[in-house]
């Protein structure tokens, strides 16, 4: 499979192209419908966990929905947080796929083992800095579709 | 002297033997189908070390030592110190080297650095410059991955044609024909066998003397010589993505043994056994096909990968098979050099592949540039 990003290059020539083919036939292929299922039931069983949890504190703590919301999501994230520490985490990952890393787990996890990664290089240049070298992109393309999407509201609702 | 046959080709006129090699091993590949043959296993990754770096260097230094102990040397009879890793600027190699104190050359052919290292060290050898030389490569799992990919807890679906880097190390002492002859007459320890089945260096100090070995004058009959190493060219082979390794390399194996069968008019069966360094199952399946589509010729069950016969497939979760400079030296010096010494296999050829890519150059978008080196091992014992 070749990436998406193709800078001013060369074109490929007639014997590449002929094995890149050759590849692309015979790379045996990811068990998509096995990967999707998983990927289905485990983000359905978070989903299922994180409104248990907003039950949890909706009715234990007497929040309201909205209230409720916040320390739930926050209860998964450390959920998360603690299992990529016990380094549980990927071993679940490997064959829950999506059904982990989309929801807030996956980027608690991007987190957490960014952190603990690079705890060798020390707490300002190590944990400090490298603990967002995959949540990075995440929290800048949020930030900036955040700013267009109030932008756009901003315009056109007001 | 050496003479250059064909292209690429040296062939080594007193062929510089493999006096003895130790591998030692992380706890999956101590896990795996060639336990037996690596003189020591480490049960834990970080090997009681404060990082995997520190690791991946005990682990190296650990092969050095040992193969240095099982030939009854010190540092200071080596002349040279070969040594490569994947780590960047090849801090394994560097720091290990300081340890030793031999006279250092470092190299790096990515994965083939097993097989660059055997090349240069021969060559040293065969022209003089050197009697003794130590080669060794390591790689680690957990170091590579964090350099190459993710954080080693980041979950993720791996591909199945992503390969899983061998935690090891493996060191090879090159020696000069005449030079292992005299250590033999001096009753070095161990010469011509091999550890015990539980394969720990360790337990053979006090086991077979030398005038036990019965070899041609020298001894060196007994052991594994270089005969002919195949330089390999870096090669575009059109593959940018870095978790299809089989697939960015085999067509430079393939490469390499088609100037390597031309140069020295052999074929393929000419060798009981051809071993590619790290292409896993998808790369093994894909040189088969190119072989016969580029070069012509059959390669049939004398031709294995490395990368396939290090992990148990069926127990182990490991993809694609192994990658990284110590799987073909895990494989090679451990268990290959053992069934050469068993008389199991007498000729074979070592074609180690690697990629020379960074995660920048992947990044910029550039593709896989891939060398391959081949080497021609042989017992030659009766001369």
């Amino acid at each position: 499979m070749t990436q998406e990003r193709d800078p001013k290059k060369k074109p490929l020539s007639v014997d590449q192209k002929r094995y890149a083919e050759m590849v692309d036939k015979l790379s045996p292929k990811p068990p998509y419908l096995r990967n999707a299922a998983l990927a289905f039931l485990f983000g359905g069983l978070v989903s299922v966990i994180g409104q248990l949890l907003t039950d949890f504190y909706r009715l234990v703590f007497n929040m309201s929905l909205q209230e409720a919301g916040s320390p739930a999501s926050a209860t998964v994230i450390f959920i998360a947080s603690l299992l990529t520490g016990l380094g549980v985490f990927d071993k679940i990952a490997r064959y829950a796929g999506a059904g982990l890393s989309v929801p807030v787990t996956g980027f608690a996890n991007s987190m957490v083992s960014s952190a603990l990664e690079f705890k060798r290089e020390g707490l300002v240049l190590g944990v400090g800095s490298k603990m967002f070298i995959l949540a990075g992109s995440v929290i800048t393309f949020g930030v900036v579709t955040a700013f267009i999407i109030g932008l756009i509201y901003a315009i056109f609702v007001y | 002297m050496a003479v250059k046959v064909g292209n690429q080709t040296w062939q080594l006129m007193r062929p510089p033997v493999i006096l003895e090699t130790a591998t030692v091993a992380g706890p999956l590949e101590g896990e795996g189908p060639l336990h037996a043959d690596y003189d020591s296993i480490y049960a834990d990754p970080v090997a009681g070390e404060s990082s995997f770096e520190a690791a991946e260097r005990e682990m190296m230094l650990n092969a050095c030592f040992t193969a240095l102990q099982k030939a009854g040397l010190a540092p200071s009879n080596i002349d040279v110190f070969l040594a490569g890793d994947l780590l960047n600027q090849t801090i394994t190699s560097g720091f290990s080297a300081q340890e030793l104190k031999i006279p250092y050359l470092g190299i790096y052919g990515a994965c083939s650095s097993s097989a660059e290292s055997l090349i240069i060290a021969a060559a040293l050898v065969e022209a003089g410059f050197a009697r003794l030389v130590l080669a060794a490569v390591s790689s680690h799992n957990s170091s590579a991955e964090r350099q190459y990919r993710y954080p080693t807890e980041y979950g993720v679906h791996r591909k199945p044609t992503a390969q899983w880097t061998v935690t090891g190390a493996g060191a090879a002492l090159v020696a000069a024909p005449d030079v292992a002859g005299r250590l033999d007459a001096a009753g070095r320890p161990g010469t011509g066998g091999r550890p015990d089945a539980a394969g720990r260096a360790r337990t053979e100090a006090s086991g077979a003397s030398g005038a036990a070995s019965t070899g041609t004058p020298g001894g060196s009959g007994t052991l594994p010589q270089i005969t002919h190493v195949t330089i390999g060219k870096v090669n575009d082979f059109g593959i940018k993505d870095p978790l299809n390794m089989g697939a960015a390399m085999a067509p430079g194996a393939v490469d390499t043994l088609i100037n390597h069968f031309a140069d020295t008019g052999r074929g393929p069966d000419y060798y009981d056994l051809i071993a590619t360094g790290d292409l896993g199952s998808f790369g093994h399946e894909l040189v088969v096909r190119l072989a016969a589509e580029r070069g012509g010729f059959t390669l049939s069950d004398n031709y294995q990968d490395c990368g396939v016969l290090i992990y148990d497939f069926d127990k182990q979760d490991v993809h694609a098979g192994g990658s990284g400079c110590a799987c073909s030296a895990l494989v090679t010096f451990g268990h290959l050099y053992h069934r050469m010494q068993r008389g199991e296999l007498k000729r074979v050829l070592l074609c180690a592949t690697g990629s020379l890519h960074s995660p920048t150059s992947v990044q910029q978008g550039n593709n896989i540039p891939v060398i391959a080196h081949a080497v021609s091992l042989e017992m030659t014992s009766q001369r």
